[in-house]
């Protein structure tokens, strides 16, 4: 895709804290009115991308173009069209939730932010709690409001930082709805999070970062393509048939719980395969307890990735 | 800038909300107004009647001190304040708007201001009831004015670098012990003369005594000396310009961490 139509591109970003790498060769690319999401587990540098692409720290080397323009030479045309909300709550618990949004507006220079802030308590069905002070609002109601805030300015980019952890599962369920509701207005969003269920629900395309690189992006389709179609899951007798199953299955992308004798094959999902698998366990008389036959989810994907690495990592 | 935009002034905006939430926050009233109230009468009626300094009452020549001492309360308040912006996710909002950054400093410098404008004139009213008795001519009020504002901004300022500089609200109220102890070492409560030698050389010199004595002798229509006037301005001056280039360095550091 053309340069022009993205809002977000990214290429070979760099990140160190002294002697600590945090982020090396990031690269990726945000089309606009997309939702964009950077799986990754705690420390794994998803905060501080976030804070390179909105301005607030300077990365070591590489390239951010936001809209077009370059984050290091003309941050003042970024922020105009971006916004954050970031992992921690930034609303004044002391003032209402009106009073917040107004300020807001005024931060934005809007023309009438007062209009703009009903609107948006309306919006968020918060009207009902609009002149209460925020101390009193429930944890997904403050969500909502920090949500809203962001939306003061009628930004065309939006970066959530991990915008449902913490929240019980019902305000997360409506977060994810009010999510899929701004792409629908036309907003690009480029969010972080550590749940793949949320990424899956959410994300037009799903990056995953692992120690400070992108190790797979694509749709969430493209990613579970990764461990093709079919896994079987077999739970043998005892640990040493798990030992020799292992060893005739080599060959094979795998990934065992030792504890309960049990391996994941994962294979192409053709007969032919499965045939081959159970002849060489049957052949070398491998006691299989049970077995069963998986579709892989994202959270398969994510460990199966996330392991591959560490061996890599330890056989260095 | 947009068609549908206006023009607003981002510091007076943000002056308008720390003043919104000091206002929200009950300790503000009683740093700044009944703390300040309660010192005049204590000291007052504690000390009035043993402590002997020459040629007014002992009221007449507390004010100034009493004045620093609750203007100091006062900026330890925006400590406070400006801490809580920093180390929540406020200010990772505030510094991805389209504002200048040091309109966020300067916003909460604006509104120490106001209240410690406020705090002085409940200082001033307090000792006028318990037989303060200015005699100030339009001159000595103006110095006094002058003073006033250099010295909100220098603390002020201070207290900026601390919030910014501190590590949690508790880190940031410690400004406070420095607002208290300084005037008492100054010419603020009792005359330097009276003093130990090395802690009457301290107080000799240290800022406050001669921003205190000149708003004493313009207070009480006393002659104020130009070269101590000049020292007081020279001192509030630079730590305005010391303090603002500390803290929006420090700012800009914790911004970036």
């Amino acid at each position: 895709m053309l340069k022009q139509n993205m809002s977000i591109c990214v290429s070979s970003l760099k990140k160190s804290y002294g002697n600590k790498k945090v982020l090396s060769q990031v690269n990726f690319s945000v089309p606009g009115k997309t939702v964009y999401a950077l799986l990754g587990s705690n420390g794994a540098g998803k905060t501080t991308t976030i804070r390179i692409l909105t301005g607030q720290i300077k990365a070591d080397g590489g390239e951010v173009l936001i809209e077009g323009h370059d984050v290091l030479k003309s941050p003042e045309k970024v922020r105009e069209v971006i916004s954050l909300t970031g992992q921690f709550s930034a609303v004044d618990d002391a003032l209402t939730g009106k009073e917040n949004l107004v300020i807001m507006g005024r931060l934005r220079h809007l023309a009438e932010p007062e209009k703009r802030a009903l609107e948006l308590l309306n919006y968020f069905e918060l009207s009902g709690a609009a002149n209460q002070a925020v101390s009193t609002y429930s944890g997904g109601m403050k969500r909502k409001l920090d949500i809203a805030m962001s939306l003061v300015g009628n930004p065309k980019l939006i970066f959530l930082d991990e915008p449902t952890t913490g929240l019980d599962p019902q305000s997360r369920h409506s977060m994810w709805e009010l999510i899929r509701e701004l792409k629908r207005s036309g907003v690009t969003i480029f969010l972080t999070t550590q749940y793949l269920e949320e990424a899956e629900q959410l994300a037009d395309i799903i990056a995953i970062l692992d120690r400070g690189e992108i190790i797979a992006e694509g749709t969430a389709e493209e990613l579970k393509a990764y461990l093709l179609d079919g896994a079987v899951k077999f739970i043998f007798e005892d640990a040493e048939s798990l030992e020799n199953a292992k060893q005739i299955l080599k060959h094979y992308k795998t990934a065992s719980v030792s504890e309960e004798h049990q391996l994941t094959v994962y294979t192409d999902g053709k007969a032919d395969t499965l045939a081959l698998i159970f002849h060489g366990l049957y052949e070398n008389q491998v006691k299989i307890r049970e077995f069963s036959q998986l579709a892989p989810d994202l959270e398969d994907v994510f460990l199966t990735m996330i392991s591959e690495r560490e061996g890599k990592f330890n056989e260095k | 800038m947009r068609n549908d935009s206006k023009r607003y002034n981002d510091t007076v905006t943000i002056a308008k909300r720390c003043i919104l939430l000091s206002k929200r926050n009950p300790d503000t009233f009683l740093t700044s107004v009944m703390l300040p109230a309660l010192m005049m009468l204590l000291f007052v009626f504690l000390f009035g009647n043993l402590i002997h300094v020459g040629g007014t009452s002992y009221v007449n020549y507390i004010v100034p001190g009493i004045l620093l001492q609750c203007i100091g309360q006062c900026s330890t308040t925006t400590a406070i304040l400006m801490n809580r912006d920093v180390t929540s996710g406020i200010i990772n909002r505030f510094s991805t708007l389209p504002i200048r950054r040091v309109s966020i400093l300067n916003g909460h410098v604006l509104e120490a201001a106001v209240r410690s404008l406020l705090t002085s004139a409940v200082v001033l009213i307090t000792a006028m009831l318990v037989g303060f008795r200015p005699a100030a001519s339009l001159t000595g009020w103006c110095v006094v004015f002058i003073l006033l504002i250099a010295v909100i901004l220098a603390l002020s300022w201070l207290s900026v670098i601390v919030g910014v500089a501190a590590n949690s609200a508790e880190g940031a109220s410690s400004l406070s012990a420095l607002a208290v102890i300084l005037p008492y070492l100054s010419s603020g409560f009792v005359p330097t003369e009276t003093m130990p030698k090395v802690l009457g050389i301290f107080a000799e010199y240290q800022p406050m005594t001669p921003i205190i004595d000149t708003m004493r002798n313009a207070l009480l229509g006393n002659p104020i000396d130009t070269g101590t006037f000049l020292i007081a301005m020279i001192w509030c001056i630079g730590l305005v310009a010391a303090f603002y280039f500390i803290s929006l360095a420090l700012f800009r550091k914790r911004l970036s961490r």
